[in-house]
């Protein structure tokens, strides 16, 4: 198999299609044969990915890598930026409102499940310029 | 045991019923999405209060089994469009997450 790469337009202002590109991208690597375990980190980290561009920078860009020994994930947004990347890998810090958090978000967990599920996550981010996230996971 | 046979047991109404011969294996209870998405198991049963889209797309990609709400929430018709299109079982109870998890547990 050789690489096969996707693109997705993560749309800000509707909550309710977030997750659409994680639930597309768990679809895809079920039908290319992905193990069990290699789909449910990629679908966790994406969707993570994707809410955190929904929440925080008004949508983004995810594009998708894929390649037979590794999935690569990139996100990137032209949201406010992380000030302090280290307070927010911290798990339970969130800079969320009280209406995200009455949505079931907003825990603080969502950098600490993406560097969890993926074997490396780098962050590039520049306050008031955007994010780019790079994850990979290794099958 | 299948959803369909767990439903029975415990009196659940169901709200969409896709796959109701998938076999539930376990459970989880929760209503902090990312604490499900990093936590809940293929096969689970996962008890919730929340009723918004994020909740089918949260049980398609843990994959579990059914989501049980409870304390008698209920999905509005476009959320329940949604579980359908995506193939989500879910069915709801008038018991707290407490006593209906107590009871899953018990039959598991």
């Amino acid at each position: 198999m050789s690489a096969l790469s996707f693109h997705f337009d993560i749309d800000g202002e509707d909550f309710s299609s977030a997750g659409e590109a994680s639930v597309a991208v768990k679809k895809k690597l079920r039908q290319l044969g992905f193990p069990s375990d290699v789909i449910r980190r990629c679908s966790i980290a994406m969707y993570e990915g994707e809410i955190n561009m929904v929440i925080h920078a008004n949508g983004g860009t995810a594009d998708v890598l894929v390649e037979p020994d590794k999935i690569t994930m990139i996100l990137e947004d032209h949201g406010p930026g992380i000030p302090d990347v280290e307070l927010a890998m911290k798990e339970g810090y969130s800079t969320s409102t009280e209406q995200i958090r009455n949505m079931g978000f907003g825990a603080g967990m969502g950098l600490p499940n993406m560097k969890r599920y993926t074997e490396s996550l780098e962050i590039d981010t520049k306050v008031g310029v955007g994010t780019k996230l790079t994850m990979v996971v290794c099958v | 045991m299948t959803v369909q046979e767990l439903a029975e047991r415990l009196s659940l109404t169901p709200i969409c019923v896709a796959e109701p011969d998938r076999e539930v294996e376990g459970g989880y209870i929760g209503d902090l999405l990312s604490w499900v998405m990093g936590n809940a198991q293929s096969g689970d049963a996962w008890i919730t209060i929340m009723s918004n889209d994020n909740v089918v797309a949260v049980a398609v990609l843990t994959d579990v089994a059914l989501v049980i709400l409870s304390e008698g929430v209920t999905l509005d018709e476009r959320v329940r469009g949604l579980a359908e299109k995506k193939g989500v079982n879910i069915y709801t109870t008038p018991l707290s997450s407490f006593a209906i998890g107590a009871k899953v547990a018990a039959l598991l």
